[in-house]
């Protein structure tokens, strides 16, 4: 058992009186897929945004790869350059085309010279298969194109934790299956990645493991194959029979 | 209206009754412009009130005839969309254009046709017209102020020195492009001073010391407007960056130097930094009127900018702030990269609303003694020998700053036309 890249101790977070986050305990090994689900305001969102600081906790420690997030953390900006991110409402940048959407982070913060992160870029995008798309801007593509390049973008930055926030949300049905093909294929080449998502079919497709939330608590936690055949919690039960 | 219902056309008919309808448009605008030209009255024989009135209902009965919801013909479907829609609009619409052709020939004639040009002396202007001579005499003065005549050619030198400067970034070549910013921030208003200075106020390179006061005229409006907006447009982002700030000492400067620059009038702070500055600063310290009055108005106009632009930073969904940071950019590289291409894209039509209020307000420096256009003009009309004119220089002047105006908002527009792809 390698250290897990990423280690959540007693987690506490208030939006004003509000508690979002109760006593959160995670441990993410390496390599390792995890599915979150759970109705909508439970902290699902705010868990993942929280691990690469985009919401900051209150109580409690959260270490990525070595690092803890504090208010004393310097350089942030690392550890969220080796934190890729993909939104629900995608976030492309709509001044720049779609290869200069991929390729501004790592000229700019990794310093990586124009030509070399184009080629990675482009290389990214045929990935998702979306390569000859490169030169249009955000506003022409569909959903499921934006959000392919949104992942392709976040890649770019070859991040060791990918962190998914409801990616499929904001898709018709028809975008979902795309966007989590994509996925799938950056699960099965051994990314690290946490993924708040009601799709159970990619849960139980590529999920190491399942963790269930409501209440801005970590109600259960369990092998996949354990947590849809056998949940413990009545309400896992619930949710498990509602969307399934 | 069930009466007039023999008059309404349908789509059978529309053919005649447009012919019709507009045979006694015509009618109505023949009789109202031989009428204003020609003092003709083609309507005498009718009595009295029904002559004033007969175009207007001539009119009017013409365009009810032509009045359809679709005809299919493209130039009168546009007319009864935009000014024939309904009785009342139809109305408006003659009477606004009888009254223009009821003032035509009393403006013409006023600015053309009895206007004199020649001569150059007051005694030329005898008619009743405009006295264009008026201009042309003072034109010089007009457009440089009180700057020696046989040194004119400097000005001109330096303004098209700065022109070049200018557009050396459409020449640029891609691999520098990155600094375009940096240019045209901080070294091209410094090459831009050196030239006003070396060329424009001389003193070295053989050239002979014009001080300040002697500059006016258009010329002046130009330094004045170039320097104020090429520096209020930076300061402004700086200052609205700063409102938005986390750190409490930078958000309240921000708030005290905004609420403050744009609580003061104009010409409080053109007095001030003519009569109160100088007095706090240290005896054998000297800083030209000019230099003040330029700070003065940048200081007071990039609280406005800042605003503007505050504008477009909230308008941002906070998604972009997201994206940007967990790509792992830090402050600075998120709002030079993310932020502020698309915030400034979404305020080119605030900006060039207030840098258009900034040059108009540049006839406020006349209270501290620096006379612009609008300044020179208000020393020429109470010149002795040319006392009385000063409707001419008005107009004249209202010309230039209006066809200033109309270049800057159409470039504004050809900007945003320009940026627009992407949404």
């Amino acid at each position: 058992m390698s250290d897990p890249i990423i280690k959540i101790q007693n987690m506490n977070k208030w939006f004003g009186d509000f508690q979002v986050l109760k006593n959160i305990n995670l441990e993410v090994e390496a390599n390792k897929k995890i599915v979150v689900c759970g109705p909508s305001g439970s902290g699902k969102s705010t868990l993942i945004r929280c691990i690469n600081r985009l919401e900051e906790h209150q109580e409690g420690d959260i270490i990525v790869d070595g690092n803890e997030l504090s208010e004393k953390t310097k350089d942030i900006e690392k550890i969220r350059a080796e934190v890729g991110m993909v939104f629900q409402q995608f976030n492309l940048f709509p001044h720049l085309s779609i290869l200069d959407n991929c390729t501004l982070a790592p000229i700019w913060v990794k310093k990586m010279p124009k030509k070399e992160a184009q080629e990675l870029a482009l290389d990214q995008l045929k990935k998702v298969q979306i390569d000859d798309q490169a030169n249009k801007f955000p506003g022409q593509l569909s959903g499921g194109q934006q959000q392919r390049c949104a992942i392709a973008r976040a890649l770019c930055m070859q991040p060791k934790i990918m962190l998914f926030d409801e990616p499929t949300s904001a898709l018709d049905p028809e975008m979902i299956k795309e966007v989590l093909d994509a996925m799938v294929s950056l699960a099965k080449g051994g990314m690290t990645m946490i993924v708040v998502t009601h799709e159970m079919g990619f849960a139980k497709e590529v999920a190491d493991e399942v963790i269930f939330m409501d209440e801005g608590m970590i109600i259960e936690k369990a092998d996949t194959k354990e947590f849809f055949a056998n949940p413990k919690s009545d309400r896992t039960k619930l949710f498990l029979s509602q969307i399934l | 209206m069930q009466t007039f219902n023999f008059l309404k056309p349908n789509r059978s008919n529309i053919k005649n009754y447009s012919i019709i309808g507009s045979f006694l448009v015509l009618v109505s605008l023949i009789d109202v412009i031989s009428n204003a030209f020609l003092k003709i009255n083609l309507t005498s024989f009718l009595p009295g009130s029904i002559t004033t009135l007969f175009p207007l209902i001539t009119g009017l009965i013409g365009l009810n005839m032509m009045r359809i919801d679709y005809s299919g013909n493209k130039t009168l479907d546009l007319l009864n969309k935009n000014i024939n829609t309904n009785n009342f609009n139809a109305l408006l619409t003659l009477l606004i254009l009888f009254s223009i052709i009821k003032a035509l020939p009393q403006s013409l004639s006023w600015m053309i046709f009895d206007a004199t040009i020649s001569g150059d002396s007051k005694d030329a202007c005898t008619g009743t017209g405009a006295c264009w001579t008026y201009i042309k005499v003072w034109f010089r003065r007009f457009m440089y102020g009180m700057y020696p005549n046989e040194f004119h050619w400097r000005i001109n030198t330096a303004f098209i020195l700065v022109i070049a400067f200018g557009f050396v970034g459409y020449f640029m070549k891609e691999n520098l492009k990155k600094y375009l910013a940096l240019y045209y921030v901080i070294i091209y208003p410094v090459i831009a001073y050196l030239v006003i200075y070396y060329l424009i106020s001389g003193g070295s390179f053989g050239l002979q010391w014009v001080e300040t006061g002697a500059w006016g005229g258009l010329s002046l409006t130009f330094i004045v407007s170039f320097f104020c907006l090429i520096f209020c447009f930076p300061l402004g982002m700086i200052f609205a960056l700063g409102r938005r700030s986390s750190l409490p000492a930078i958000k309240y400067i921000s708030i005290c130097y905004i609420e403050f620059w744009r609580g003061v009038p104009l010409i409080t702070v053109l007095f001030m930094s003519s009569v109160m500055f100088p007095m706090f600063l240290p005896e054998d310290f000297f800083m030209d009127k000019l230099v003040r009055v330029i700070i003065a108005i940048t200081l007071f106009e990039a609280a406005y900018c800042a605003e503007v632009i505050r504008g477009g930073l909230q308008s941002l969904p906070r998604g972009q702030y997201d994206a940007a940071k967990s790509l792992g950019m830090g402050y600075w590289k998120m709002h030079i990269f993310v932020i502020l291409p698309q915030a400034l894209k979404l305020v080119i039509p605030g900006i060039a609303n207030t840098f258009l209020a900034l040059v108009k307000d540049t006839p406020l420096i006349f209270v501290v003694g620096l006379a612009e256009l609008a300044g020179m003009l208000a020393l020429a009309k109470t010149n002795p020998k040319w006392l009385g004119f000063a409707m001419e220089g008005y107009i004249f002047a209202s010309i230039i700053f209006w066809i200033i105006c109309y270049a800057m908002s159409k470039y504004s527009y050809n900007l945003e036309a320009k940026y627009k792809t992407e949404r």
